[in-house]
């Protein structure tokens, strides 16, 4: 009898909370491996080439194939750096790609841990996000890595501040750092029309926050010839990539839940509210996600003193004055949540 | 179970996240270290520098203005950390509270005025 109580306190809660986490990483790891394949392809019909198509057909297995390759190779660990914190920085960079997603409502109530303050830890989680950088370009001791962990660490933080300013005003018009109140409070209104220069800000800030072009500056090939990863190799390398690409595809889900209305449908009529939530907030992360690779192909790389003018003189500044034009107006108009 | 003991559940199954993901982290690395053939040499493990041996130690000095935009971010990011809860009860605690955070975003903007003016942001 007491067995029996024991199981059902404390392992079945536990197998069904580990079912659930591998029931989103699963999913996940798939899809950050077909993301590059989806990456390549876009890329090669913007610059009318054929992209990946011959592992499998249409090219499909080239991830898998890719993957097989990286787990074969051999893991070098260069002769000057310290092996631990060497090996450490992937293993950072990946699990805090993953560990934000516990929060992410895909549908109403649909979430691993439904946190009141989901919204802190993500920006929390985020910022830790540099950690694995600064560790990696220290740990290698060359110093092209450690230039291009600086450089890296340096773009990271500049955007921050103005993310966290952006995640403020919508707080604001929310009241609330439960994500899915953030989603519910947008059953009228997307927030991307009314704080639409700040869903800018955002999208902007979340290319220089994952290093994405045109802010690819930490990896720049020609002059750091791919900056704090320029170490790496095998499935250190691999771990590094899967943590940036998880960072990309978990930004992009944020943006949808902050302002395009995360599981909501787009408009509420029969046949589009019968499709499930979970179907719209993938679309719409899609979406987003393809925003994130068609910059790549289609703009060229920012200098670094534009860079960090444009962080530090055009959106901290203006994030800002947003912050208190948003709170000055839900004052003057009575616009305040409940 | 009291209130406490709730609250501190609710990050159980990102704790156990942690794990996994840690796990899996550890189980690629030593995988593909056990699988592939681990064959390092001299030339092999020296760090990369255009084909050269690397001609000193690569922690060496390096440009204060990194050092400068940390400090920044510190101040800034802190600022946000307070907005954070000022924003969650915005609709509570009125008028008072409006012009008490614009008060000290004032003072912190009349700083960021003064680095603005004095040369930290210029990177050229």
């Amino acid at each position: 009898m007491a067995e029996a109580g024991v199981w059902s306190t404390y392992f079945y809660p536990l197998f069904l909370t580990i079912g659930y986490i591998l029931a989103i990483v699963v999913p996940l790891l798939l899809v950050l491996a077909f993301i590059t394949y989806f990456e390549r392809k876009v890329w090669a019909a913007i610059q009318l080439r054929k992209g990946p198509n011959v592992v499998g057909p249409f090219g499909l297995l080239q991830p898998v194939a890719d993957g097989i390759k990286c787990l074969f190779k051999e893991t070098i660990v260069p002769a000057g750096a310290n092996r631990m914190l060497f090996v450490l920085a992937p293993m950072v960079t990946f699990s805090l790609g993953l560990i934000g997603w516990a929060v992410i409502p895909f549908d109403q109530h649909l979430v691993l841990a439904d946190l009141n303050v989901g919204l802190l830890y993500l920006f929390a989680v985020s910022s830790l996000g540099v950690y694995g950088i600064i560790i990696a370009g220290w740990a290698s001791n060359s110093k092209y890595a450690f230039l291009g962990a600086l450089r890296s660490a340096a773009q990271m933080v500049s955007y921050e501040v103005s993310i966290g300013f952006v995640l403020v005003t919508v707080l604001l018009c929310v009241g609330s750092l439960n994500l899915n109140d953030i989603v519910e409070a947008q059953k009228g209104l997307w927030f991307f029309i009314p704080l639409f220069p700040m869903f800018v800000i955002y999208v902007v800030s979340a290319l220089a926050e994952t290093n994405r072009t045109p802010f690819d500056l930490p990896e720049a090939e020609g002059e750091l010839v791919a900056g704090y990863q320029v170490e790496y190799s095998s499935m250190t390398w691999l771990l590094f990539m899967m943590g940036e690409y998880a960072n990309i595809v978990l930004l992009s889900g944020l943006s949808v839940i902050l302002f395009l209305g995360g599981w909501l449908p787009p408009f509420h009529v029969e046949p589009l509210m019968a499709v499930p939530g979970v179907v719209w907030f993938l679309l719409k992360t899609a979406v987003v996600v393809f925003f994130f690779t068609w910059t790549r192909a289609t703009l060229p790389r920012y200098r670094y003193d534009q860079l960090m003018r444009l962080g530090w003189k055009v959106f901290l500044p203006a994030s800002l004055a947003m912050v208190v034009i948003v709170a000055g107006a839900l004052h003057a108009f009575d616009w305040l949540p409940r | 179970m009291t209130a406490s003991t709730d609250l501190l559940l609710e990050y159980l199954p990102i704790v156990i996240f942690l794990g996994i993901a840690g796990v899996m982290a550890i189980a690629a690395i030593a995988g593909s270290y056990v699988l592939a053939p681990q064959r390092p040499d001299r030339d092999k493990i020296a760090a990369y520098e255009c084909g050269f041996d690397a001609f000193e130690d690569a922690r060496g000095r390096f440009d204060v203005r990194f050092y400068l935009v940390a400090i920044l971010f510190i101040i800034f990011d802190l600022e946000v950390a307070y907005l954070f809860p000022w924003a969650v009860s915005f609709s509570e605690i009125g008028l008072y509270g409006f012009w008490s955070m614009i008060v000290f975003l004032g003072l912190l903007t009349i700083g960021f005025v003064y680095e603005w003016k004095k040369g930290a942001l210029e990177w050229e």
